[in-house]
């Protein structure tokens, strides 16, 4: 090789490197998401007083082998977690002798369109809860059982195989019951508050830089549509309040308690931002 | 999930003589790899599925030897020719000497 062949292959180097740059924006792919025969809603049109146009789900914004082992549920490991759970809602436990279908009988029936719902308003303790307190409240009050730590692996694949008995139903929250849209005010301002030594709202990467690329990782709109998730960088299940309190520890912050007023607010107001978009527990993620 | 590995196998029910097929199976297994330490910096041992075997009627259909880059829960699949009816039998080995089966019946028609 001589000189000016090394001097052009080093052009052709830069050429392919600001190629990179210069793609830095990649939108959302347009493809179908059909899981067992059932269309999910990937994309659809925003509710009124959304920033978007359009919501989409963060299944438009990971790579093809991971779309493709979502859209296979045998593939799919966070069925892993929903056969679990599908044995703790068997199983009997606490003092008063009882399961989960003790009276709740069949799951696929009872709990269908149920997990799209929440969070929902909490009269007793007037606050919103979400799946998994609504799994303690049923578990201390009527199987006198103890609640369940945080991410116990049992509460995330109970709350798993709950949700995934909506798969497909478009998420709706009722903002009119109780005090739910004080609690809807207050997600969204703590959505949009910066925080940490990065100085990053929530709405810093999954509003304003949405579609773009930190790093290697293509930003989507932080929708909550899939979880519990099953991500494959802990090759487990993710619950919601996990992926906050992630999120918020890479803005170097200090992360609010799971379950949190602060953080579930920040349910009730994100899970808002994906109205319409199908339930996909579990989803795939990087 | 460090509960008990358990497998997971998708084969058709049947089939036509000398058809090829997809088999399609899981198993959750954790898949610890053997370079990661823990909080004291010991090193976690190695704990991988190190081998998988399918057979017909005995007859070896496809086999694997799996190295700890496999990622935690590993899928596999793969396609076979089927010649007549039988049960295919799904074997994983673990690091530890534990094996776990599956079996599923085809009939050829």
């Amino acid at each position: 090789m001589n000189r000016n062949s090394v001097l052009a292959a080093a052009f052709v180097g830069l050429a392919l490197a600001t190629g990179g740059v210069t793609s830095a924006f990649a939108d959302p792919v347009d493809d179908k998401l059909v899981i067992d025969g059932v269309e999910m809603t990937t994309k659809t049109k925003a509710p009124e007083g959304h920033p978007f146009d359009e919501v989409l789900s963060g299944w438009l914004f990971r790579e093809a082998e991971t779309r493709a082992t979502e859209a296979d549920s045998f593939a799919n490991p966070g069925m892993l977690a929903v056969e679990r759970g599908a044995e703790i809602w068997n199983a009997v436990d606490g003092t008063a002798g009882k399961s989960c279908a003790s009276c709740h009988n069949d799951a696929a029936e009872t709990m269908k369109g149920i997990g799209a719902n929440y969070p929902k308003w909490d009269e007793a303790s007037k606050k919103p809860i979400n799946i998994e307190l609504q799994i303690d409240k049923c578990r201390t009050e009527n199987m006198g059982a103890e609640a369940y730590k945080f991410d116990a692996p049992d509460q995330v694949a109970l709350a798993t195989y709950i949700k995934h008995q909506s798969l497909g139903v478009p998420v709706k929250l009722d903002l009119a019951a109780g005090d739910m849209q004080s609690w809807w005010d207050k997600g969204k301002e703590t959505y949009y508050t910066r925080t940490g030594q990065l100085n990053f709202a929530c709405a810093s990467c999954h509003e304003a830089s949405m579609g773009k690329y930190i790093r290697a990782d293509h930003l989507s709109q932080g929708q909550a549509n899939g979880f519990p998730t099953y991500r494959f960088n802990t090759g487990g299940m993710v619950s919601l309040h996990n992926r906050f309190r992630g999120c918020i520890r890479d803005t170097r912050a200090e992360f609010p308690k799971a379950f949190s007023d602060e953080l579930m607010a920040l349910e009730v107001y994100v899970t808002w931002r994906g109205t319409g978009l199908s339930v996909e527990t579990p989803a795939v993620r990087q | 999930m460090a509960a008990t590995p358990k497998p997971r196998v998708k084969v058709p029910k049947t089939a036509k003589a000398g058809e090829v097929i997809v088999l399609k199976t899981l198993i959750s297994h954790e898949m610890e790899s053997g370079q990661r330490k823990d909080k004291e910096g010991k090193v976690i041992p190695r704990k991988i599925i190190n081998k998988f075997t399918c057979e017909l009627n005995g007859q070896l259909v496809f086999s694997a030897d799996i190295d700890p880059a496999i990622s935690a829960n590993p899928y596999l699949e793969f396609s076979a020719r089927v010649p007549e009816s039988g049960t295919f039998k799904f074997t994983w080995v673990d690091d530890d000497g534990s094996i776990y089966t599956d079996e599923q019946k085809i009939e050829v028609r």
